[in-house]
């Protein structure tokens, strides 16, 4: 489904993804994890085409098509999904009305049909209590004054609407409580299917005790230094990024 | 001859014809603007809008317009079968076009109030926004005062439905200058909604100096409404001023959506104590529009509030301008005035100048005030973008959003949807 050969990429003439492979397949959950600074949110911003980063060599593959020739919109309507770190802010601008836009433009992209009003209803409340939100927070303006467990809840629902085929989770635990992550990864859960894959980006093992992975990959300084199953993360867990390090000087 | 000579001519001759009981304040308003002359540059309130320009061509003066066609009607807003309806036709009232529909209120010939019940408001009152506004063009408008209108709202009446005014110029057979002028009053404990809004039939330079004087008595309510998309070729000097004699609340919200040059004058003078004022504005302006918002709070009587909220998105090549003066004065204690305007610059080559101005004399006061000037949020942009939204419904979503608590303050329904229309169309939704 994806697939990444050799990116480098960076900003402002500073290189900071330093050739990344990674392959992800249908059904598949992986992780990324690693210290701070180590290019995680720069892989994320540069799959989902966020234009301040400059990608300056290799490839990525999605779903048979050159990812990085296309517009954001237009990922989004090939089927990726990236829910932010930090989502905007959006004072005026109703969840509601926004993903009434945003479904229909997606629709149009796969060549389906708009829905109407009455089948945007129906699909919001399927979704709505798929991923337990309550409406209220639908109609207020984006973002605006939510909590932080209340906008990743948010990025869960349009994630949900949207139906990708790969959702880039972004630190969606960052800065929640642990009953927020449990719900937020609930909801994630809850739409997971053989088709789908989805990749999780966390600096802690813990969002991944509620979104188990298949395969989890250890980042650092812009390379992909380390690759396995579950256990990996746990092993992170107990020892630390120190390791690194030590490992990067043997090597 | 020059065309400003052609107008004072024309006024002149026009006192002398006409000796009823408006001829004094024509006289001296004529004397004014002959000493004040049009505003140049140089005069600080007009500095960024440049007025005399539109003086430089000759236009038509004095047609008669009594039997009007129904061309006008392509500008009626939306629920005109229930609405009271005041129809101006190159600046002078048209009674054959305009419906008044609400018990009590009234709707007279300025020069027929002047003479009747209302003579002793009229005398009162006429004239008043000269001494705020000191400068020629103000005083251009009181030296015709042909076809004026007095419209009255009975004590403790509250008036149904809105009151459309429909300032239209007609330019069929050539430029036209119009000078529609009213006096409003809204007496002790009535209510009403006023509407103004704008339109130009034919191909031709329109030029409109308008002034309407509102005068809001003890416990009344105003909400007052100017909704501006006329052409590329129609310009506007439109100045409302309102005074507040007694406690009571003011709603005003000022839409500027089109016109070649467009200058607002809206001022709040609030003369009693426990006045509420509110004024807020939009415009969205693209391609070589010019409009200027200057606003005056003038604060007499302590425990007053006002706020004044005023937003801009401004393309092309158009230009903003915002001045928002407060005054307090020395017995106005305990006072709260709360300004703020916000702008978004969709082009290199828009400009805006934003100025607040407060003059304050009281020392117990609340008094804030914030401007702003931005870009369209590129996070924001980039989000809507990742969720599916193309980058062009992605700025009109912003923008929407930007907008949209300025339109919110529109509380009269068809109007809300009306205006949220003509700009959802701007933005291309
Ligand atoms: N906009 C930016 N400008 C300059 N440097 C940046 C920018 N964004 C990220 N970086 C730098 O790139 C490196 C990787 O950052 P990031 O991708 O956020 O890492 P992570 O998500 O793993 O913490 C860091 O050294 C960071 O300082």
């Amino acid at each position: 489904m994806l697939q990444i050969k050799d990116l480098h990429a960076g900003i402002e003439g500073k290189e900071i993804l330093k050739g990344i492979n990674l392959t992800i397949r249908p059904g598949e959950v992986h992780a990324i994890m690693g210290p701070n600074g180590s290019g995680k949110s720069t892989l994320a911003s540069v799959l989902a085409g966020r234009e301040d980063y400059e990608v300056t060599g290799g490839s990525v593959e999605f779903l048979g098509k050159d990812l990085l020739e296309l517009a954001p919109e237009a990922r989004a309507g090939e089927g990726l999904f990236l829910a932010f770190q930090y989502p905007v802010e959006i004072p005026g601008l109703s969840t509601i009305n926004f993903m009434k836009t945003a479904v229909n433009e997606v629709r149009k992209y796969r060549g389906q049909e708009a829905l109407d009003a009455a089948e945007f209803l129906k699909l919001m409340k399927e979704k709505m209590s798929l991923v337990n939100i309550d409406k209220n927070l639908l109609t207020r303006s984006l973002n605006e004054g939510f909590s932080g467990g209340e906008k990743k809840r948010n990025e869960v629902f349009q994630m949900a609407m949207l139906e990708p085929k790969l959702a880039i989770l972004d630190e969606t635990d960052s800065g929640l409580d642990i009953d927020a992550i449990r719900i937020a990864a609930a909801g994630v859960n809850a739409i997971r299917s053989k088709e789908n894959a989805t990749l999780v980006i966390t600096h802690y093992q813990r969002l991944l005790d509620y979104i188990v992975p298949d395969f989890v990959h250890v980042l650092y300084n812009g390379r992909i230094v380390k690759s396995g199953g579950k256990e990996l993360a746990l092993e992170l867990e107990e020892t630390g990024y120190s390791f690194l390090k030590n490992e990067m000087n043997i090597a | 001859m020059s065309t400003i000579t052609t107008i004072k001519d024309k006024a002149q001759q026009l006192g002398a014809a006409t000796q009823d009981a408006l001829q004094p304040v024509r006289a001296a308003a004529l004397a004014a603007f002959d000493q004040l002359g049009v505003p140049a540059v140089k005069h600080e309130e007009w500095k960024y809008t440049r007025i005399s320009q539109l003086f430089n061509q000759p236009y038509q003066l004095g047609v008669d317009h009594s039997n009007a066609d129904a061309a006008w009607q392509a500008f009626r807003l939306p629920e005109y079968e229930t609405a009271n309806e005041l129809v101006f036709i190159n600046g002078v009232y048209n009674a054959a076009a305009s419906t008044v529909r609400s018990a009590g209120l009234v709707v007279l010939p300025l020069e027929e109030a002047a003479k009747g019940e209302y003579a002793q408001i009229v005398s009162k009152h006429l004239g008043h926004s000269g001494k705020y506004l000191k400068d020629g063009i103000n005083a251009l408008n009181a030296s015709f005062l042909v076809g004026a209108v007095f419209i009255g709202v009975n004590r403790s009446t509250e008036i149904e439905h809105p009151v459309y005014i429909y300032n239209i110029t007609d330019g069929r057979a050539g430029n036209v200058f119009a000078q529609p002028r009213t006096l409003v009053h809204v007496a002790a404990n009535a209510g009403v909604v006023l509407v103004e809004t704008y339109g130009s039939i034919g191909v031709a330079d329109h030029f409109t100096n308008q002034v309407m004087e509102v005068v809001v008595e003890q416990d009344a309510r105003v909400e007052y409404y100017k909704v501006q998309n006329d052409s590329n070729r129609s310009s506007l000097v439109s100045t409302t001023h309102f005074r507040q004699v007694g406690k009571s609340y003011v709603h005003a919200v000022t839409i500027s959506l089109n016109g070649a040059m467009v200058r607002n004058n809206l001022n709040m003078v609030m003369e009693a104590e426990h006045c509420d004022s509110n004024m807020f504005g939009l415009y969205f302006t693209s391609d070589s529009c010019h409009v200027d918002n200057h606003t005056i709070v003038d604060n007499a009587k302590p425990h007053c509030l006002s706020n004044e909220y005023y937003k801009g998105i401004l393309d092309g090549s158009s230009t903003g301008v915002f001045n928002g003066k407060i005054f307090v004065q020395q017995d106005a204690q305990k006072i709260n005035a709360f300004q703020s305007n916000k702008n978004i610059l969709l082009s290199d080559n828009a400009n805006v100048y934003t100025k607040p101005q407060l003059e304050i004399f009281a020392d117990d006061v609340k008094c804030s005030h914030g401007c702003t000037v931005g870009r369209l949020d590129e996070e924001g942009l980039f989000y809507l973008r990742s969720r599916g939204v193309t980058e062009a419904s992605a700025k009109s979503l912003l923008l929407h959003a930007f907008a949209v608590d300025i339109l919110d303050q529109i509380r009269h329904d068809a109007l809300r949807f009306y205006v949220d229309q003509l700009i959802s169309e701007r933005l291309g939704a």
